[in-house]
């Protein structure tokens, strides 16, 4: 066996640290509550739907965030243009705004007389304590999974490829779909799985926005205040055990997913 | 025919430069020049992948300047062949009739052609990482040469590949070149390539075209002293020309006067092709006007040929078969006496 050098164990040992504060906390969480509180909790109308409600608007969030989402990385990863600095920071200001800011944010617009809210409120889309407002509560913050993701995704594909098919005969929209879009596919699913994974787990924005109905982590939190963290535990662990699960399986199909690595 | 009118672009580092140019109808016709010379630019251009700032393209009289590349049925073959690596050979090369909406039967019926053509049948259902270098660039070829363009442009297709793999593939661009009834241009940096397969060479230098004309004219009479380099030119020395005699110039380099046919005076350039210099023991009477004596400096054995520095005041590169080198018996620092006629002597 190769001798390892002290540095790499030094630094070895130096990392664990965080991968043992992240993984001691998940596991003692899902070993912590007993089997019967959990059957008793997903018996409880109440937590499946908070949970159904977040699930849904997740995906709901997620595939909003890829119909706007994944033309925009298409553009942002072929042209240089003016301006293009300033559309990745917006982007990416999400991920620095504190999410209760974000909800405030989102409130001031889209109640029913905000500049958004107002005319839409007259179509009969109301945000403010309704799932469409959980929805962009969800959106505003994880969109930039997608488009960053899939960005990372469309760069990778030499844009001399794209060339060729355009000189074989298709014209861009039929280069995009033939071409680039099943190539970038990967990129795409693994930014939407970490979009509808950021949604569900969203709390701060989507409380100030929605408190009613129910979200999971909502739940989680108002079973906390009011009833303590015995009765908030199984909840918690109802909703961790999904998103890992779902986590899981992704990592499993993505193994088995074909590259095609640049020669 | 092609018809480049004062073709210009300029993005980032790549830039063209005002270029003009005619290439004829089956025409061979090679881009040669060093990298950053906007060779790729400028074949790119003619596909139609970039909007020139100005300046006109024309394929057979029609102006296409602005027409999109699936619009102007142009094969396109670049160096990392950029074959699709989610499509299997097969599906590859059948992109382009796919596109074109024609029954799968018939599709079968033409690619399969190719294959043939290329040797690549058995690949068929093979993904694109899987192949070797050379095999890649047969598909690449396939896929490309499937629409029947008119013009096939190819981006340094061989720069990739193994010494003996470029050789195959240079025979089989012959082949192609002859088969199709095809008009080519290929970018390269590599002069032996262009030598072996051009009709017509035009040498690039930072967007500008330095010198058009066929591979003998090229190489026997470069026009300045960056297309020499560039076409291994060895001995480029400078000197001052003035008439001679029986119509011949003599150029004066300093240290010895050489003669050539070619008619310049003034500050000059000279090149004579290695190949082009005999060398003896004796001074032996021969037609040639330029016999001088000297000594070998130093010897280079390149396996099949020997490279010799000669100094005869200039030192002067030659090459030698191995046979002549060791009949003539020569070493490091032995006297001898080199000819070369005036008309190997070009002038710049």
């Amino acid at each position: 066996m190769r001798k390892l050098d002290y540095t790499t164990i030094f630094f070895a040992i130096m990392g664990s640290f965080l991968v043992l504060f992240i993984f001691i906390p998940i596991i003692n969480l899902i070993t912590s509550s007993d089997a019967g509180s959990i059957i008793s909790n997903l018996q409880d109308s109440q937590v499946i739907s908070s949970i159904f409600v977040s699930v849904y608007s997740a995906l709901f969030a997620t595939v909003i965030a890829l119909l706007f989402g994944v033309p925009l990385a298409y553009i942002l990863a072929r042209h240089d243009f003016k301006g293009k600095g300033f559309i990745e920071s917006i982007i990416d200001v999400p991920i620095v705004i504190p999410h209760t800011v974000v909800g405030i944010a989102l409130l001031l617009v889209f109640t029913s007389n905000g500049i958004i809210g107002a005319p839409l409120s007259k179509l009969g889309l109301t945000f403010t304590d309704a799932i469409p407002g959980i929805v962009i509560a969800m959106l505003f913050v994880s969109s930039s999974f997608v488009v960053n993701s899939s960005r990372e995704g469309f760069e990778s594909i030499d844009p001399r490829m794209e060339k060729v098919a355009r000189t074989l005969g298709a014209g861009t929209l039929r280069t995009f779909y033939s071409i680039s879009l099943p190539l970038a596919l990967r990129s795409i699913v693994v930014g939407s799985v970490m979009c509808w994974a950021r949604s569900v787990s969203e709390f701060g924005a989507v409380i100030i926005l929605a408190y009613y109905p129910l979200v999971a982590p909502t739940l989680i939190y108002q079973k906390f205040v009011n009833y303590g963290l015995d009765n908030a535990t199984p909840v918690a662990v109802i909703l961790i055990s999904i998103c890992l699960a779902i986590f899981i399986l992704v990592r499993v199909l993505m193994r088995g997913w074909r590259t095609y690595d640049k020669n | 025919m092609i018809k480049i009118e004062n073709l210009s672009k300029d993005w980032k580092k790549f830039k063209i430069d005002n270029i003009s140019l005619e290439i004829n109808d089956n025409e061979y016709f090679v881009f040669l020049g060093p990298s950053g010379s906007g060779k790729t630019m400028l074949l790119e251009l003619i596909a139609g992948m970039w909007s020139p700032d100005s300046g006109k393209v024309y394929m057979n009289n029609t102006n296409v300047t602005y027409l999109p590349p699936e619009k102007r049925g142009v094969g396109f073959v670049y160096q990392n062949y950029m074959l699709f690596p989610h499509k299997t050979v097969f599906e590859n090369i059948a992109f382009g009739l796919t596109l074109r909406k024609k029954e799968k039967q018939q599709i079968k019926i033409e690619v399969e052609e190719l294959m043939n053509l290329f040797g690549i049948s058995e690949l068929s259902d093979r993904l694109p990482r899987t192949l070797s270098g050379g095999e890649q660039q047969r598909t690449a070829l396939a896929r490309a040469l499937i629409i029947h363009p008119k013009v096939l442009l190819m981006d340094e297709p061989l720069s990739a590949l193994d010494r003996k793999t470029r050789e195959e593939l240079i025979q089989e661009f012959r082949r192609i070149h002859k088969k199709f009834d095809i008009t080519i241009i290929q970018v390269t940096h590599n002069f032996d390539e262009a030598l072996q397969l051009a009709d017509r060479i035009a040498i690039l230098k930072k967007g500008k075209i330095s010198q058009v004309g066929t591979t003998d004219e090229i190489f026997r009479h470069p026009k300045d002293k960056f297309v020499a380099d560039f076409v291994g030119s060895e001995n480029i020395i400078n000197g001052i020309a003035k008439e001679g005699i029986d119509g011949l110039t003599i150029v004066d380099t300093g240290n010895i006067k050489i003669e050539s046919s070619q008619k310049k005076i003034g500050d000059v350039h000279l090149t004579i092709r290695p190949e082009d210099i005999t060398l003896s023991n004796e001074n032996i009477v021969t037609s040639a006007r330029n016999v001088f004596k000297g000594y070998i400096k130093e010897i280079y054995d390149l396996g099949t040929i020997i490279k010799l520095t000669v100094d005869v005041g200039e030192q002067l590169i030659l090459v030698l078969t191995r046979k002549s080198f060791s009949d003539l018996e020569l070493n490091i620092g032995k006297e001898i006496y080199i000819y070369f006629k005036a008309t190997a002597v070009n002038l710049f």
